[in-house]
């Protein structure tokens, strides 16, 4: 129990703040299993938080991410930045399990100290994931990390909620793959900062760049074009080769000054802070209540429900009472 | 709070470039639930080591077909230990010839399995070796 206690748990927080790895990896592990003893870290560590930059980098399956992560690192390496890099990929809703496969492309950071990489698996709760994935990222700013890249796959309503959690959120997209614009069907494009288009040496990459200016370019109007406002650069890289990799950095880099400097830094930040409030204030009431509640009284519900006997807003109005 | 899920490492060292088993073994362990951080071909020790150090490994699973396992096994369990890491059982599958097994068992590997083991026999033994080493944390 020597790790369990509360010295223990200080000892641990003063380890990662010191740079230590084992201490570092096995509290993202407590802080992934939501394990009791990671609250109080993370309560310890926040005041230490605030400083790395977040980049979310998202996408289709199939688009690149991996490689486009390995040769950002690489570039961001060369900068002398230090980076953590979080790959989530998705649990499978049938097994609980996941395979993790992001190291596989990312073999060329092996070795380095200034690396950190750490799988994750999305486990497909709702919710979960995103609150999981913000204090994993948490653990690494406070560690000291420069930069702190999330890779996601852009497919679901978690990931993108993931990808808010960044300052700067890359959108990775490539030809190829059926359908050009996927991503903006899907709307992905509005959390965009910067947009990619991977493989643009392949058929379909000019292609895929036009439809993507085009519909940035409906989005822009329809917004009204104020002058502090960011428009999101559009950059073609063939990650596998390295090419295109310092005009991204660049653009993240020129992104992360202009929330510097315009205050949207600020708001972001404060934007992410009221919307995790609110999410564990809304976790919290309803555990709460569940707890509180009679054994079954839910289950009766739910089949009432079920039945067509009562509706969802009034049967939250007679749970609520019941409680009172 | 969710429950704990095994993190297991799944490593090609050497360098034959076959990783159908290793695969075959990373989705029969993801279908028993587990979370599996899949490496690819061709890692060193040193790879093997540094993944297991930041994912946090409950259990490392090696893939060996080159012949190279009595060399390749005292190099990782050393550089695991050089971490902090000696707790994390290491188990071996690939072609191993039935007289090497005792020897690799007494440099510390906690299980090797040869040609025709069937998947069930591998996730029960990560099963069995993440528990034992939770245990331990608890215990110690």
């Amino acid at each position: 129990m020597e790790d369990e206690g509360g010295r223990g748990g200080a000892r641990r927080v003063a380890e990662v703040l010191s740079g230590d790895r084992r201490a570092l990896a096995r509290l993202l592990t407590l802080v992934e299993n939501g394990a009791p003893e990671a609250e109080a870290a993370l309560a310890a560590l926040f005041p230490h938080t605030g400083r790395a930059h977040l980049i979310g980098v998202t996408g289709a399956p199939g688009t690149g991410k991996s490689s486009l992560v390995n040769e950002l690192v690489k570039v961001l390496r060369g900068r002398a930045l230090s980076v953590a890099v979080v790959a989530v990929d998705p649990t499978s809703p049938f097994t609980g399990g996941a395979i993790l496969g992001d190291r596989i492309r990312m073999r060329d950071l092996a070795g380095d100290p200034g690396v950190f990489i750490r799988s994750m698996a999305s486990r497909g709760a709702l919710g979960g994931l995103a609150r999981a994935t913000a204090d994993v990222v948490r653990v690494l700013d406070a560690a000291g990390f420069d930069r702190v890249l999330i890779e996601t796959v852009g497919a679901g309503q978690s990931e993108v909620e993931i990808a808010r959690t960044a300052h700067t959120t890359v959108v990775v997209e490539a030809p190829g793959l059926g359908d050009e614009v996927q991503g903006i069907k899907a709307g992905i494009l509005e959390i965009a900062d910067v947009l990619v288009v991977n493989k643009a040496d392949q058929p379909g990459a000019e292609a895929a760049f036009r439809a993507l200016r085009a519909s940035l370019e409906i989005g822009r109007s329809a917004h009204g074009d104020a002058p502090a406002t960011w428009s999101p650069p559009i950059i073609k890289t063939v990650a596998i080769q390295g090419q295109g990799l310092a005009e991204l950095a660049e653009a993240i880099e020129r992104h992360r000054a202009f929330l510097d400097g315009s205050g949207g830094g600020r708001e972001r930040e404060r934007a992410r802070l009221a919307a995790e409030l609110g999410q564990r204030l809304r976790d919290t009431l309803y555990a709460r209540l569940a707890a509180r509640l009679a054994a079954g009284r839910l289950e009766g519900m739910i089949d009432r429900l079920l039945a067509r006997q009562i509706d969802p807003a009034t049967a939250v109005r007679e749970l609520l009472a019941a409680e009172a | 709070m969710d429950e704990r899920k095994i993190r297991v490492l799944v490593a090609k060292p050497g360098l034959d470039g076959h990783d159908r088993g290793a695969k075959v073994i990373a989705r029969a362990l993801r279908d028993a639930g587990m979370d599996v951080i899949y490496t690819g071909l061709r890692q060193t020790p040193e790879m093997i080591a540094e993944a297991a150090l930041q994912e946090d490994a409950d259990v490392v699973g090696l893939s060996i077909l080159s012949g190279a396992h009595l060399a390749l096994a005292p190099r990782i369990l050393e550089l695991l230990r050089a971490n902090g890491q000696g707790d994390v059982p290491v188990l071996i599958g690939g072609i191993l010839p039935d007289e090497d097994v005792p020897a690799l068992k007494a440099m510390g590997i906690a299980g090797a399995f040869g040609p025709g083991t069937s998947t069930e026999t591998v996730v029960a033994a990560v099963r069995e070796a993440a528990q034992k080493k939770w245990s331990r944390e608890r215990g110690g």
